[in-house]
């Protein structure tokens, strides 16, 4: 089922939560609120749900308005950042209480209700937990059993908040592939809410940027992370260098570095800020034409499938570079080492609202 | 909550215990945890706490109860049996039976709304609910006797309709709900805050109705927590003196309580009569205590926690 997100804005008091927020999530897809704390992407998955009200705008289902429609009524199922579980109930009867409280005409018989109960649990491979308190689960088990309970009432829009966040980095990466593979089993539409980023480019169909209750970008998540729309995107997807600069006549200049820069204005110069990847950036120990900016080598941390260096340049920053493993022995870099510093590909930014 | 496990202490005992079992201790020094104190001192402790409670608790409570049996059995039932001594038990019970209901339901109504919603005015409600604790009983009676006695602001009008509050069971009612009413709510209100909404809006996303969303999630989780404070308010239902005895006006058979009939039998000097009740109300008291520590105990066992499996999924 098909998700539409028509203007919709929500304040708390002073606080904008949402505003003017427009969105579309097409049928079994999988997309991902991605943003900082604070951004709204919370608030807008709880009005998917019903668990909020906007304050103006409009929700469709499949096509239909759905903005006024009880939460009961919506079939979206909802995982919660801490599970939620009832703390009362069994693994068992946690997953059968949306079954078990459906209207009397739509309920299935106890049989029926055990046996796709004992199905779902199998799909999230606890079949054997059964019996257990949720406080005798681990975290990851937790999630599990929420997802389970979220998915036996056949939802056609499974909601996620945060759902790995408080899980520690292992159990994180297998739930995500689980989740990944999960989806694409049972095709039904998905919104997962997260501020890790790298959890949304390797979960998510799309991607959607969102800071301070709007979206700053919607795209597929090589979209996002190649070719990042705003300095916001560009910044929380991942380590970015910044260099200041100036813009004037189609030429974008960083001390003695230039480039083509047809935004630039046609008099007068601009303010611009080029932003570079620590992976975008290549060490030499010679200048070049392209040298950007040169820098003594202060830390080296090469544990790791590529190395990272922090170069002091000589305008006073710091900044982040990422090299190859072979390139740093080719190098034979030390601390200390005067580099210079060349960008393979760096993105540039003015206070001018259409750059 | 007053009766929240503490976390830790088993583990510490464990602790000790393993790290007895492993280190050799070495002769001549003896190992003791940081924190405790030697043994005098710990004795010195022990013996001061039960002296005073042998002193102020158990002492009294045994003269209760020497003093109604002071002439036998006989005497002891008759007093009990007698019918002034009746009606007053009736009448504890009645105002107790009217009083606790709707004490529970007024807790829970106010607990709910505290816990779960922000609105204009909560913190007033909060303090409301708390002003019976902090206003003597006796004022409490007060209140009622100038809203509604004879030449209270109602009462004019309450004579024209034959209706009688004061000096009447109506009004020993209305006091014990004033002074009990915060006890239910008191106790359910940091229980539902520390579980805060989230299971409320799983149950409401899963389609559950209001009722039933009350009825499988939020009750279970605070059944112990209300048991408790309905204890609490029965017990001080049934033993409340200062404000029942301000709107009550003594009438014997009529408007007098235990408590009230206990007064009147002491002020005559029948101490058999006088301590056969008082022990009635102080059973009750033990039998409180008793369900107490129950529940105390039940809640501790839905609380544990088994043992946490640490599996990878």
């Amino acid at each position: 089922m098909s998700i539409e997100i028509r203007h919709v804005t929500k304040t708390f008091g002073t606080f904008t939560a949402l505003s003017d927020v427009s969105l579309e999530v097409k049928t079994g897809e999988l997309v991902a609120l991605l943003g900082p704390s604070g951004s709204g992407k919370t608030t807008l998955l709880r009005i998917i749900a019903g668990l909020e009200v906007p304050d103006c705008g409009t929700i469709l289902f499949h096509g239909e308005d759905a903005t006024d429609r009880r939460v009961q009524d919506r079939r979206v199922g909802f995982v919660f950042q801490h599970y939620a579980l009832f703390r009362h109930m069994t693994v068992f009867d946690n997953v059968a209480f949306g079954l078990r409280v459906m209207p009397r005409s739509m309920r299935c018989s106890k049989a029926e209700i055990r046996a796709r109960v004992q199905r779902l649990l199998s799909l999230v491979q606890l079949d054997w937990l059964a019996d257990r308190y949720p406080s005798q689960l681990s975290g990851g088990q937790r999630q599990r059993v929420a997802l389970a309970r979220a998915l036996a009432v056949e939802p056609r829009v499974l909601l996620l908040d945060e759902p790995f966040g408080s899980l520690d980095a292992k159990v994180r990466q297998e739930l995500r592939r689980w989740l990944r593979r999960l989806h694409q089993g049972i095709n039904v539409t998905g919104v997962l809410v997260t501020h890790d980023q790298e959890e949304a480019l390797e979960v998510a169909d799309r991607v959607i940027v969102m800071n301070a209750g709007r979206i700053e970008q919607i795209g597929t998540p090589e979209e996002v992370f190649h070719h990042p729309a705003t300095e916001f995107v560009m910044n929380f997807l991942g380590h970015v260098n910044v260099f200041h600069g100036r813009a004037e006549g189609n030429k974008a200049f960083f001390g003695a570095f230039e480039l083509d820069y047809p935004d630039a204005p046609a008099t007068g110069s601009l303010a611009i800020r080029g932003f570079v990847r620590p992976h975008d950036l290549e060490v030499d120990l010679q200048p070049a034409e392209t040298t950007l900016v040169e820098g003594l080598v202060e830390h080296i941390h090469a544990a790791g499938p590529r190395v990272k260096l922090e170069l002091l340049t000589v305008l006073g920053e710091t900044i982040q570079v990422e090299i190859s493993q072979e390139r740093y022995r080719a190098l034979g870099l030390t601390r200390g080492r005067r580099v210079y510093v060349r960008p393979r590909e760096i993105r540039v930014f003015s206070d001018n609202p259409s750059g | 909550m007053s009766y929240n496990v503490v976390p830790g202490v088993d583990n510490r005992h464990s602790a000790i215990e393993m790290s007895s079992a492993s280190v050799e201790r070495p002769p001549g020094r003896s190992v003791r945890p940081a924190t405790a104190e030697p043994a005098p001192v710990r004795w010195l402790l022990i013996v001061v706490a039960v002296g005073f409670l042998t002193l102020f608790l158990f002492l009294p409570l045994a003269a209760v109860f020497a003093q109604a049996f002071q002439r036998g059995l006989g005497p002891y039932l008759a007093a009990l049996r007698e019918p002034d001594a009746r009606s007053a038990i009736r009448l504890t019970l009645l105002s107790a039976g009217i009083a606790v209901p709707l004490n529970l339901l007024f807790g829970v109504a106010a607990a709910w709304a505290i816990a779960k919603f922000e609105f204009r005015g909560k913190s007033v409600l909060i303090t409301l609910i708390d002003l019976p604790f902090a206003v003597s009983p006796v004022i409490a009676g007060l209140i009622y006797v100038i809203l509604f006695g004879r030449r209270g602001w109602l009462g004019p009008w309450l004579d024209q309709h034959n209706i009688q509050i004061i000096f009447a069971v109506p009004g020993i009612v209305l006091a014990t709900i004033f002074v009990t009413c915060p006890l239910v709510a008191r106790e359910l209100i940091p229980l539902m805050q520390a579980q805060g909404r989230e299971e409320e809006e799983a149950a409401v996303v899963l389609g559950a109705r209001g009722w039933q969303t009350f009825f499988r999630v939020t009750l279970p989780n605070i059944k112990w927590g209300l048991l408790y404070g309905v204890i609490l308010c029965n017990a001080r239902a049934m033993g409340e003196f200062g404000a029942v005895s301000v709107v009550s006006g003594h009438i014997r058979g009529l408007t007098n309580t235990m408590t009230l009939h206990v007064e009147i039998l002491y002020n005559e000097y029948n101490f058999v009569g006088a301590f056969a009740v008082a022990s009635l109300l102080t059973l009750l008291a033990m039998v409180t205590l008793a369900l107490k520590s129950l529940v105390e105990w039940k809640a501790r066992q839905g609380q544990a926690a088994g043992p946490v499996v640490a599996e990878q999924p």
